[in-house]
């Protein structure tokens, strides 16, 4: 106990802010500004709502992540299990008091934003199960009685998401979940089993599919079926796409975007405005920057000395990429349309709050890399 | 609280790292496939989704040239554009069709058989794509459809241009326009890409034979539309380009007074130029109402042009076909006289009919000419005088020189209505009929009819190349640059009166194409149609001119629609007592002034009797018309250069 605190009251004030990761720092911000020139586009080149209120978000998220930054990472190994249930019941309440828009229930009202606590509860849960297996020794790792906990704590935030209904959440909430799991060792059996269990009961999941999501999975398949209805989005984002070619139409030239063309390009198609503004260049250079910010997470988890830490950061990168690859392999049509926010990139406040959270939680084990937690 | 050994910790750092590996290998792949995405949308195929993009973002609205105009040889406007009121709809624009007909018919008056077809045309059609409602609403509709406007959405009041025929008198040489129908788009090519809903092409006449030019090129506004088809800028416009306007040779002027001539009267007229084969005039009596057919027909004006006995749709002048009756017999003589068959003196005794061939051929005058030779055969036009001189003729040389002056083949080119008629002979019987030739048939050619069939034109234009002095004409409607050799040569030949040259070489020099062996014997035949018309005993004797100026020299003829039977005969009955459809045709050519002919001119009156009753008087006004005309026409004629 006294040698830990030695190692935290040895870290001066500069000490803390010149082992900030700076390459992380400066992606992120390099991403920001882009995000923003991408929302003035789809502002139609005007300095409007969606603009002033993504640079608000941006910087006052990426504020707190520097801030959060500074945070003890033995603060954060042991609120994990409350941050799990706070954000719980934060989605519990939306159950019970949240806003429906568009057919789903997702934000909570607090006044100054929407909240939508599916976003946080991705960051949430790969916490509590980094702790979680940080805390467990090895040989239990693949008892059965310890899989419980985990299961059931992935479980119950997957079903309330996919009730609301957020399928896409879900799916991401969960791929974090496994992340954490498959890194602590849980057995490859384990997965297989679980994957021909989901197999099996895919037909009955499929029968409590909503009418949309059924046809946007058939969408997915052929996307000609319906092209001005279920596939009109896919086929609308490959034109922007394609039509973008090597070097785009040009910063605020996105025909398909200004037009109206493109469904969503605030949010979820935000990767295809900008693929069609800067063409494959572009596409290419923000594959990079993503690129960079999840070598730059795993290089913080290869430092980090704590096995908590590492879980965290390892599964933060993951699911971070999952993220970003599932935004775009959807607007590629690669995947089927399910709404899952480009990081950063896309509009909207609680994706950024957990995002920044997320990353100012890795920002942290970096910082206190060689603080061991238990 | 647990508390792992820091072994245990060790080897659990190492498995996750090891798993984190795997991971970071697994994104490596995912991360190319990402990559192969974007290199096979935005590089492989960015001219396809380029492509699809454009459609997605240009629309086009096709925009209908204006039509050329039509003008007379005084630059009158014969076939002209004038502005038209017209309701244009676009279907995406209007939230509930059903509701919006029904609110338009309150306005308009538009009839359920419309509305059905407007109905099927936007299923057809895309939504964006306008349909004309109404093409042509008067002012009053035209302003209340302006008040309501605000609560019609989608409807588009357009002031517009259509064709305007400023007369019937033309109708039939004009031709008119009317809409596209699906049997035009499959014929013809130039409409392929031409296609605007609402476009007008020409359906007949003259409006037919130029359309391709006279269309002009179809404009269009390309825009840029945002994904609710809502019209963002304009991109492109391009206003096409106005159809090429056309010059004839046509006399508005004559044109007008000749219909007033022909009117209530199945009856065609032709005048030409006999030097550069100009139409002057080119009228079919009843005419009708072009402009009918400019905004679609009316059903009972329709009903009422096809159920008319006396054919208003057809332009007889050029298809209406005719025994050319005794006019005919002037080729007869020139035919009889270039082969060498008679002398002009050579004389015959009409004793009012001949017995050949087992066959009576009667002489219209019941009591015979007497003695008759060339002149006074053609003067009197005595039936008997050209039997016997078809007979030593033969029908083969006859129609060899009937086929010389433009006889049985089409004169104009390009309007289809042309027919080209029949100049019969032997191989033509043979092919057509399958029969050998019978001798008594000869007879009847010998007096235009039987087989012989012609349009007023082809009589006009054998009448023209008998006054020019023998030369062949191409006779044209449209002005064209085409250098007039005749006239240069007769220029020439005024000019230096004894010439040396010979006059082969002359002729060639001027690219002349003479229709004669001998000269004197046009001037033979002239001379006697001169008698025909001016001297006593002349079958056109009664409607002549005594000025010198407007005197003519033509000759009559009436074409037989049924024989005239043994006992009409004997009873003497008259053409007036016959029933209307029974009575012969009535035909007169001529030329004027006899001295220095200038026009020549053919006029038919169905029906009308014998021609120097029914033919000759309309000849005898129009030739007054058209010589008081001459010398504008000459000025005008000056000017563009040709000068005799």
């Amino acid at each position: 106990m006294f040698r830990t605190r030695s190692i935290q009251s040895s870290l001066s004030f500069k000490d803390k802010i010149l082992s900030i990761d700076y390459i992380l720092v400066i992606s992120i911000f390099i991403l920001g500004l882009v995000s923003i020139l991408a929302m003035y586009s789809t502002d139609g080149g005007k300095f409007d709502y969606h603009t002033k209120s993504h640079i608000l978000r941006f910087f006052v998220f990426f504020g707190m992540f520097i801030f959060l930054s500074f945070i003890q990472i033995r603060f954060w190994h042991s609120q994990s299990y409350l941050i799990y249930i706070l954000f719980f019941i934060l989605l519990l309440g939306v159950k019970y008091f949240g806003l429906t828009s568009s057919g789903s229930k997702r934000w909570l009202d607090l006044y100054f934003m929407n909240l939508q606590p599916s976003e946080l509860m991705k960051i949430g849960l790969i916490l509590f199960l980094a702790k979680y297996y940080h805390r467990i020794s090895i040989e239990n790792i693949n008892q059965i009685k310890y899989l419980f906990l985990p299961i059931v704590v992935l479980i119950a935030p997957v079903i309330l998401v996919s009730t609301q209904p957020d399928l896409g959440t879900a799916l991401l909430i969960a791929a974090g979940g496994l992340t954490v799991a498959w890194l602590a060792g849980v057995r490859v059996k384990f997965f297989a089993f679980s994957g021909l269990a989901f197999i099996a009961l895919l037909p009955i999941a499929i029968s409590f599919l909503k009418p949309y999501q059924k046809s946007r999975i058939l969408t997915f398949l052929n996307p000609e079926r319906d092209p001005l209805g279920a596939g009109y989005q896919i086929i609308q984002s490959k034109i922007a796409i394609g039509s973008g070619g090597f070097f785009g139409k040009g910063f605020l030239q996105g025909s398909q975007s200004y037009l109206d063309y493109l469904p969503e390009k605030h949010t979820d198609f935000i990767f295809t405005l900008f693929s069609e503004e800067f063409g494959f260049f572009g596409s290419l250079f923000i594959l990079f920057l993503y690129a960079i910010i999840v070598w730059r997470l795993v290089k913080i988890g290869n430092l980090t000395r704590s096995n908590f830490g590492k879980l965290y950061c390892y599964s933060f990168a993951t699911a971070f990429f999952i993220y970003v690859v599932v935004n775009m392999m959807m607007v590629l049509g690669l995947l089927p349309i399910v709404g899952s926010p480009l990081p950063i990139m896309s509009y909207g406040g609680s994706s950024m709050m957990a995002i920044m959270l997320g990353l100012g939680i890795a920002m942290s084990c970096k910082v206190y890399k060689d603080t061991p937690v238990n | 609280m647990l508390s792992p050994s820091s072994g245990n910790t060790i080897i659990k750092s190492k498995l996750i790292s090891r798993r984190m590996f795997l991971l970071t290998a697994a994104k490596a792949v995912v991360m190319v496939g990402i990559v192969g995405r974007l290199v096979s949308l935005q590089i492989n195929e960015r001219t396809k989704y380029k492509t699809l993009s454009d459609k997605n973002r240009f629309r086009e609205w096709k925009l209908a040239p204006e039509r050329g105009v039509i003008r007379d040889f005084f630059d009158q406007e014969i076939a002209s554009n004038q502005q038209v009121y017209q309701v244009h709809l676009i279907p995406e624009n209007s939230k509930d069709i059903e509701r919006l007909f029904v609110r338009l018919k309150t306005i308009l008056n538009i009839t359920d058989k419309r509305l059905f077809i407007l109905k099927k045309i936007i299923a057809k059609q895309k939504p964006w794509e306008p349909i004309i409602v109404s093409d042509n609403i008067t002012w009053s509709e035209f302003s209340r459809l302006n008040l309501f406007l605000h609560e019609l959405e989608g409807v588009k009041p357009v002031v517009s241009v259509a064709r305007m025929y400023p007369d019937n008198s033309s109708a039939h040489i004009l031709g008119y326009v009317s809409q596209v129908s699906t049997k035009d788009l499959q014929n013809k090519k130039y409409l392929k890409d031409l296609h605007v809903p609402g476009m007008s092409i020409g359906k007949t006449g003259l409006e037919r034979k130029l359309d391709q030019e006279i269309i002009g090129k179809i404009g269009f506004q390309r825009y840029e539309v945002n994904a609710y088809g809502k019209r963002i800028k304009q991109i492109q416009i391009n206003q096409g380009q106005a159809g090429k306007s056309f010059k004839t040779t046509l006399d508005y002027e004559v044109q007008k007074y000749t219909n007033e001539l022909l009117k209530d009267k199945a009856a065609a007229v032709c005048v030409m130029d006999v030097y550069n084969g100009d139409i002057i005039s080119l009228v079919s009596s009843p005419t009708f109402d072009p402009n009918q057919f400019v905004h679609g027909l009316d059903k009972d004006y329709w009903d009422s042009l096809i159920k008319n006995e006396m054919r208003p749709l057809t332009n007889k002048a050029i298809s209406g076909l005719y025994p050319p009756g005794s006019t005919i017999k002037t080729l007869v003589a020139l035919s009889a006289l270039e082969n060498g068959i008679i002398k002009p003196l050579d004389t015959f005794t009409c004793k009012g009919k001949i017995e050949l061939y087992g066959e009576k051929f009667h002489c219209w005058e019941k009591d015979g000419h007497g003695i008759v030779n060339l002149r006074k055969g053609i003067q009197r036009s005595c039936d008997v005088y050209f039997y016997e001189v078809a007979r030593k003729l033969g029908v083969d040389r006859l129609s060899r020189t009937a086929k010389k002056f433009g006889l049985g083949k089409k004169v104009l080119n390009g309007l289809i209505e042309e027919r080209s008629g029949v100049v019969p002979n032997t191989k033509w019987k043979k092919k057509f009929i399958g029969q050998n030739w019978y001798l008594g048939e000869t007879l009847h050619s010998g007096i235009g009819q039987g087989y012989f069939q012609s349009t007023p034109l082809q009589l006009c234009l054998m009448t023209a190349q008998l006054a020019n002095g023998g030369f062949k004409i191409q006779p044209r409607i449209l002005l064209d640059d085409k250098k007039n050799n005749l006239k240069d040569y007769l220029k020439y030949k005024n000019e230096n009166p004894n010439d040396p040259l010979p006059t082969d070489l002359l002729l060639s020099n001027f690219d002349l194409q003479p229709l004669f062996k001998n000269q004197e014997h046009i001037n033979l035949v002239k001379d006697a149609m001169y008698a025909s018309s001016n001297e006593p005993g002349g079958t056109s004797y009664r409607h002549r001119f005594e000025n010198k100026k407007f005197t003519f020299a033509g000759k009559t003829g009436s074409s037989q629609v049924k024989r005239f039977t043994e006992a009409q005969r004997e009873a003497e009955v008259k053409q007036e007592n016959l029933p209307y459809k029974d009575r012969d045709h009535a035909l007169f050519v001529a030329f004027a002034p006899y001295q220095d002919p200038k026009y020549a001119i053919s006029v038919l009156v169905e029906h009308g009797g014998s021609g120097g009753k029914a033919a000759a008087p309309i000849a005898k006004k129009v030739i007054k018309k058209v010589l008081d005309r001459h010398e504008l026409r000459q000025t005008i004629n000056n000017l563009i250069g040709e000068n005799v």
